[in-house]
């Protein structure tokens, strides 16, 4: 199926806010990863030919923005801000400290495909380092406890949504 | 002290429509709908003395006027790229009391007689996104924004877009182009964006905190905001207070008068952790040049120019406290990572400059630069100065050379010493 097959409402109601087709590109592409996860080729062929753009145009994009993947993230990504301020609050050790918990080194993901780490860029919540972001949602005044418990949770969740699932 | 902008500390549920509209909110829209004509509403907001809050300071009514009358469409853009390291005010402006903001740009898209505006929202902060489209269908919804405004004739609507991680797209060209589905690269000036902006029409673009002040100025008048703050420095500031700090947060405070770094630091922010000194300041996040933290510094009045015997300024007032046991050429070299990480790579100065820093630093970290390479990286820090399209290009000089010009110890420290670290 399509994109546009299968985001029809999400993709005209983008389109319909600017003057001119391409300013949707951005749109259409959080749109493609939400459905598959990363940017694929035949995504941004097809988001080309939706704005009447080149398919190189969306590549130098997707090429520009950190918030493209063009290949797949584990489930859950996990973004450490370690920049100055967060790091000024202990947020490289935190970082160092997830990163032991998980058996990974930043960049990398789980064996079993959930967990990705990243250290990342101020990310505007300095007040509450140490702070992550777990698929673009915050968890601030972070520590090793809250960290265990939010993994714990997010490995429920995920066994939660497996279809045949082991009691 | 009552809050202009951080309104939510004197009415907690400011950023519900109905508690807004019995606060006095969308007031200013009526107003300027009901009582000015659009070249009056600029001329309030140019009386004001109202200063851009996304770091250059520039007056925002004198921007409006720059937009030309017989030129159509025209457009806002509400810059909430928000990404220099340590400022976290927008978000909470847009969190809190979202109204203000929608209010403050749908004025200036009267002023300007503007058929949309772009609310440019940094990508990291997806929720504030879908936050601020509720609150923009909620106003909508009450005729403040779509077709025939309060029955006024001019129609304005007003939409989010999302960025994707770039620091660059908070430079107002790189902005548009971004907003245009191109990648965030900053345009030579001329022409500016008041004449040919999005889609090469005139467009005004401000900070959230510039346009969230806007609708206090039309209820109260020009005179009021003035009477605030001081000298060319009118009304309040929201301060972004981190780093080595036992209460960072946002603190708003009025310009000049009692407002010092002392005050903000040590009253507001509860002083320094553990019991230590403090070393130094970056007023700015990483893009305006560190301060020593002198008595004379701590106690200047913070206006716009204060500081600029230490050839620095407050920008967007991103405050980072450092302690006595942070090693400044450290500090450095996080900063220098940064810039080099969002280098556009359009000028060769700044993508080959940020990158050699970069490595600079790195050979430093592995005890491997001699006392020269302190020479070399103040070297080519200042060859960059100058001959960039953007500021980025001379925001990734401060860190470099101010710290080297304040703080040598710390580099001769770190001359084959091996690891600089956060101690
Ligand atoms: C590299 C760079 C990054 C910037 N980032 C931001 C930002 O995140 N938010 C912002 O409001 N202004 C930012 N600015 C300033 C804008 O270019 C522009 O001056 C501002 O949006 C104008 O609005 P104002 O007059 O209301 O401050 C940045 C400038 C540069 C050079
Ligand atoms: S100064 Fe740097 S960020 Fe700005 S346009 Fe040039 S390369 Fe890009």
């Amino acid at each position: 199926m399509s994109l546009l097959e299968r985001r029809k409402e999400d993709i005209e109601r983008h389109l319909a806010k600017y003057p001119q087709k391409q300013s949707a590109v951005m749109p259409l592409l959080y749109i493609a990863q939400e459905e598959y996860g990363y940017i694929t080729e035949e995504a941004m062929e097809e988001i080309a030919s939706i704005v009447d753009t080149d398919v190189t145009q969306v590549r130098g994009i997707v090429g520009f923005y950190t918030m493209y993947y063009s290949q797949e993230k584990g489930k859950y990504l996990i973004q450490i801000c370690t920049d100055l301020p967060c790091a000024l609050r202990g947020a490289e050790a935190f970082s160092a400290k997830v990163c032991e918990a998980l058996g990974i080194q930043p960049g990398e993901t789980t064996d079993d495909g959930l967990f990705t780490v990243e250290n990342v860029m101020c990310i505007g919540a300095c007040d509450r380092a140490p702070v992550i972001q777990v698929n673009f949602k915050f968890y601030e005044n972070m520590d090793m406890d809250s960290f265990n418990d939010l993994i714990e949770a997010l490995r429920r969740e995920h066994d939660a949504m497996q279809p045949y699932s082991h009691e | 002290m009552t809050h202009i902008l951080l309104r939510e500390l004197d009415i907690p549920d400011i950023g519900k429509m109905e508690v807004y509209l019995a606060n006095g909110g969308y007031d200013g829209l009526k107003k300027a709908l009901s009582d000015h004509q659009p070249d009056d509403v600029i001329n309030i907001v140019r009386e004001s003395g109202l200063r851009g809050r996304g770091g250059a300071g520039f007056p925002a009514g004198v921007k409006w006027s720059f937009v030309p009358k017989d030129v159509f469409p025209k457009y806002v853009c509400v810059n909430a790229d928000e990404s220099e390291p340590g400022t976290f005010k927008d978000r909470q402006l847009m969190e809190n009391n979202p109204h203000q903001l929608i209010e403050g740009a749908l004025i200036c898209a009267y002023a300007i007689q503007a058929s949309a505006v772009y609310i440019y929202i940094r990508g990291e902060y997806w929720d504030i996104a879908d936050h601020l489209d509720r609150k923009i269908a909620e106003a909508r919804k009450k005729g403040f924004i779509g077709k025939n405004i309060l029955k006024s004739g001019w129609d304005c609507e007003v939409y989010t877009h999302r960025g994707a991680g770039a620091y660059i797209c908070g430079e107002e060209t790189a902005l548009l182009e971004s907003l245009e589905g191109k990648r965030g690269q900053p345009r030579l000036r001329p022409p500016f964006p008041a004449s040919e902006g999005l889609y090469a029409k005139p467009t005004v673009i401000n900070n959230v905190e510039t346009l969230s002040n806007v609708p206090y100025i039309l209820v109260n008048g020009a005179d009021a905001y003035r009477e605030i703050g001081e000298g060319d420095s009118p009304g309040t500031k929201i301060f972004c207070l981190s780093g080595c700090v036992n209460k960072p947060g946002n603190y708003e405070l009025p310009f000049g008068g009692e407002t010092t770094f002392r005050k903000l630091i040590f009253e507001m922010g509860g002083g320094i952790p553990d019991g230590k000194q403090i070393k130094a300041i970056l007023p700015a996040g990483a893009s305006a040049a560190i301060l020593p933290a002198t008595d004379e510094v701590l106690d200047t009045p913070i206006v716009y120019g204060a500081f600029r015997a230490w050839g620095t300024d407050i920008g967007s007032a991103s405050v980072i406290v450092l302690d006595e046991m942070v090693d400044i050429a450290w500090a450095a070299k996080k900063m220098i990572n940064f810039f080099s990480h969002e280098s556009c790579g359009q000028c060769t100065p700044c993508r080959e400059g940020t990158y050699w820093l970069s490595r600079l630093y790195k050979r430093m970290d592995s005890g491997q630069a001699d006392a020269g390479d302190i020479q070399t990286m103040d070297a080519v820090a200042a060859q960059m100065e100058g001959k960039c399209i953007c500021a980025l290009g001379e925001f990734a000089v401060n860190p470099v050379r101010a710290t080297i010009k304040h703080f040598p110890e710390d580099y001769e420290r770190a001359v084959g010493n091996g690891r600089l670290s956060r101690r």
